[in-house]
């Protein structure tokens, strides 16, 4: 299953190569990592989604892994909270006049933009979660994409409520996680 | 004031009390050497940069103090590699300096330049790559408390020839500031409860007793926790020393080579109190029949090693002395009668088959050997071994009654550790007695350090097991592989001549009768020497549990 980490860093050279660097050297498989810049100039964010086939378990070592990073200020699991996630998609479909309309009008079904008209293609822009696009992709793909790119998921939690901190110690968290998780092992 | 940025790290590092360093100039670093000379630092000049690191490595664990070692750009750095990651698999504290190539040309593959921090990423607690002189101050006042604090381990800081030399003004950075940064100490009160309640169940409780134990300066701390709740005590190979090994509540050594009676013990036990220890897998066996009937608390300061190999049911994150000294007066006194007779009558069925029972056939077997040190000594020297056999049976008979004394690269099993350790703890405590007991092979890795020893004077002394053979790997190929040796069998020079062509010293051993003397006549010189004990090629280390098998799954010496 798929999990979703926040993971708030010292906006310093180097510090995404010490997190890429880290799922590698522990074996974690990224679906995708998304960073960028903050309202605090100090600080960058990282949405990484990872693939945890161990659930809540992986959850825990990845969480304590990051901290163990020196860089690494703090790391929320959103997992299971309510919160928005967004994805942002570029999508070239090779069509001609002809066809242009067809786009259009899958476009404006899923809230999407042509952002680019060519002689013989047209770029499609969307924004939403993960499903949404993967629900654009699937109906554009007859239509023959020629290229494609996404920015990876971004997240925040809806409300005042923050994601899950599994790692004990930190920012006052609890055991009562960490024990539950050994009923769980493996 | 203004200062360069080699200076103003030779300013940092003093103040933060280092004393000595273990390095090797080059381009690259050369303005650092260069400012060494105006400040008080007892420079080491090692004969190959892995010889320094473990120097270092050894002086930080003999010390409890920070190490540190220098090396120049590109082969310099990368000749430190298997130093750095010996510290890093021991969490050693120990601050590596290398120089680099100059900020501008980074990245153009300049004479001597390679990728130090990259490299090095994976085996520091944390790096850094510096391209400026006024980011030096910080970045050392950092690396050394990162090093030293919370779970230890190794720090590197790569400084550009540029911000060597470049002047810029001055400032001490009196606070360090690292948001990401916080170990902690305590641990909260209704886990301790929780950690209570099960001990008060415990019918066969055992504690497992770990490098974090010296770590976090605990002995103490065990030793009142052991004795109130009445617990045995067994210990990893590097929590050897933390608990006195004469005391009746000790097990000795656990794991592959560990005790009978102490495998035993864990199998059977009904809770495991591991004290900084990370469940490795030389200490498990096979995770699948481990401890099935034990309840498991894990006090450990590093959140990522709890339920990374084995899963515990209460997790006390923090430091170890500090947790102990909060659950000490929570728990009340026991005595486990039964549960440590039944131990005792395991072990005195193991004793019978231990080689210290065989009677004299003028042979020399390393076992033996280190008995005979351990009993010349007073069991009180600082002892490092190499890596193979001769380390397993150093681990299981010099009996360590005080810790900080037994140096071993545990974690990463590096050969030609020994001597260079040895070099280091020396210099952790000029008085203290220094062995380096090595294999034949692994001295060889290393043995180029014995002239740094005599150009530094370092007092230690030198046993170098001589079987013939790689002995850890020929064992294995005895039992696992059809006794089809492939390359195990190696040719060595003559030691005594290769000593004394350094300038050291030395002997060699070949009959029972000559060990007492060789031992004294050692000790006798002040200054490195060499004894070669030409011990029996083909003994194995007893009791084994072969990898992937069950704790208590032990092969154990034939009857004899
Ligand atoms: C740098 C390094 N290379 C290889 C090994 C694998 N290894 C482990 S023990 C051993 C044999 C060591 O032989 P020797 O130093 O003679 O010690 P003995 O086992 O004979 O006491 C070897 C090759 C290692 N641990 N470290
Ligand atoms: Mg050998």
């Amino acid at each position: 299953m798929n999990y979703t980490f926040i993971a708030l860093v010292e906006n310093r050279p180097g510090v995404l190569n010490r997190v890429a660097s880290l799922f590698r050297r522990r074996n974690f498989n990224i679906e995708s990592l998304a960073v960028g810049r903050t309202e605090d100039p100090e600080v960058s964010r990282m949405t990484v989604v990872v693939d945890c086939p161990n659930g809540d378990m992986d959850a825990h070592k990845i969480e304590a892994n990051l901290y163990k990073l020196v860089n690494v200020i703090d790391v929320q699991d959103v997992t299971r909270q309510p919160s928005v996630t967004r994805d942002l998609a570029l999508i070239k479909i090779k069509v001609g006049p002809e066809k242009r309309a067809e786009v259009n009008g899958l476009a404006e079904i899923f809230r999407a933009h042509i952002v680019d008209v060519a002689a013989d293609s047209v770029i499609v822009e969307i924004t939403g979660t993960e499903d949404k696009i993967e629900g654009m992709i699937e109906l554009l793909r007859p239509l023959g994409i020629v290229e494609m790119v996404r920015t990876g998921q971004v997240a925040m939690t809806r409300g005042v409520n923050d994601g899950v901190r599994r790692v004990p110690g930190v920012t006052g968290n609890r055991y009562e996680d960490l024990e539950e998780l050994a009923e769980m092992a493996p | 004031m203004k200062k360069t940025g080699a200076e103003i790290m030779w300013e940092c590092v003093v103040r933060e009390g280092v004393e000595v360093v273990f390095g090797y100039p080059g381009g690259a670093n050369m303005p650092i050497y260069d400012a060494m000379l105006s400040y008080p630092i007892h420079h080491v000049l090692v004969r190959h940069e892995q010889g320094g690191a473990h120097m270092a490595d050894g002086y930080a664990r003999a010390s409890g103090k920070v190490g540190m070692a220098m090396g120049t750009s590109g082969p310099g750095a990368t000749n430190l590699v298997t130093g750095i990651a010996t510290a890093m698999m021991d969490s050693v504290p120990v601050v590596f300096v290398t120089g680099q190539v100059a900020a501008h040309l980074i990245g153009g593959d300049a004479f001597q330049e390679v990728d130090v921090t990259g490299i090095t990423l994976p085996i520091t607690k944390h790096n850094y790559l510096v391209t400026r002189a006024d980011e030096i101050a910080e970045v050392v006042r950092e690396a050394l408390t990162i090093a030293r604090s919370g779970r230890p381990g190794p720090v590197l800081i790569d400084i550009c020839k540029n911000a060597q030399v470049e002047q810029t003004e001055f400032i001490y950075p009196e606070t360090v500031k690292l948001p990401g940064y916080q170990p902690v100490d305590h641990a909260p009160k209704d886990s301790l409860e929780r950690a209570v309640k099960l001990i008060e169940k415990a019918q066969r409780p055992i504690i497992l007793c770990g490098h974090g134990v010296l770590m976090s300066k605990a002995e103490e701390a065990l030793m009142q926790f052991a004795v109130k709740t009445q617990t045995p005590v067994a210990s990893t190979l590097l929590g050897l020393g933390a608990f006195p090994a004469s005391h009746e509540l000790s097990l000795g050594m656990m794991g592959m080579h560990g005790e009978v009676h102490t495998n035993m013990a864990i199998q059977n036990s009904d809770l495991i109190l591991a004290f900084g220890m990370r469940f490795d897998d030389r200490v498990t066996g096979t995770l699948k029949t481990y401890a099935p009937h034990a309840k498991k608390i894990h006090i450990e300061i590093d959140p990522s090693e709890v339920h990374k190999n084995v899963s515990v049911d209460v997790p006390l994150v923090g430091d170890l002395k500090t947790v102990l000294s909060d659950l000490i007066p929570m728990v009340d006194e026991y005595d486990h009668e039964e549960w440590k007779k039944q131990i005792n009558e395991w072990k005195s069925e193991a004793d019978t088959r231990s080689i210290m029972n065989w009677e004299d056939d003028g042979k020399l077997y390393v076992p033996h050997l280190i008995a005979d040190i351990w009993k010349a000594t007073g069991g009180g020297a600082i002892v490092t071994t190499d890596v193979g056999q001769h380390q397993m049976w150093t681990a299981q008979y010099y009996q360590l009654d005080k810790p900080n004394r037994w140096l071993t690269s545990g974690g990463a099993g590096t050969m030609g550790f020994g001597l260079p350790a040895a070099i280091g703890a020396w210099f952790a405590d000029k008085t203290q007695e220094v062995w380096a007991v090595a294999g034949d092979g692994g001295f060889q890795m290393t043995a180029a350090e014995l002239t740094t020893a005599v150009q530094e004077g370092a007092n230690v002394k030198v046993a170098i097991m001589n079987n013939s053979f790689l002995g850890m790997v020929r064992q294995w190929q005895e039992f696992f592989f059809e006794k089809r040796y492939s390359a195990v069998n190696m040719l060595s020079p003559d030691f005594v001549k290769l000593a004394e062509a350094h300038g050291v010293p030395a002997r060699r051993v070949t009959k029972r009768e000559e060990v007492d003397e060789a031992i004294a006549w050692a000790r006798s010189i002040q200054g490195p020497t060499v004894i070669e004990f030409r011990v029996e090629q083909e003994e194995a280390v007893y009791p084994m549990v072969p990898a992937g098998a069950a704790l208590d799954q032990m092969l154990q010496r034939p009857a004899r």
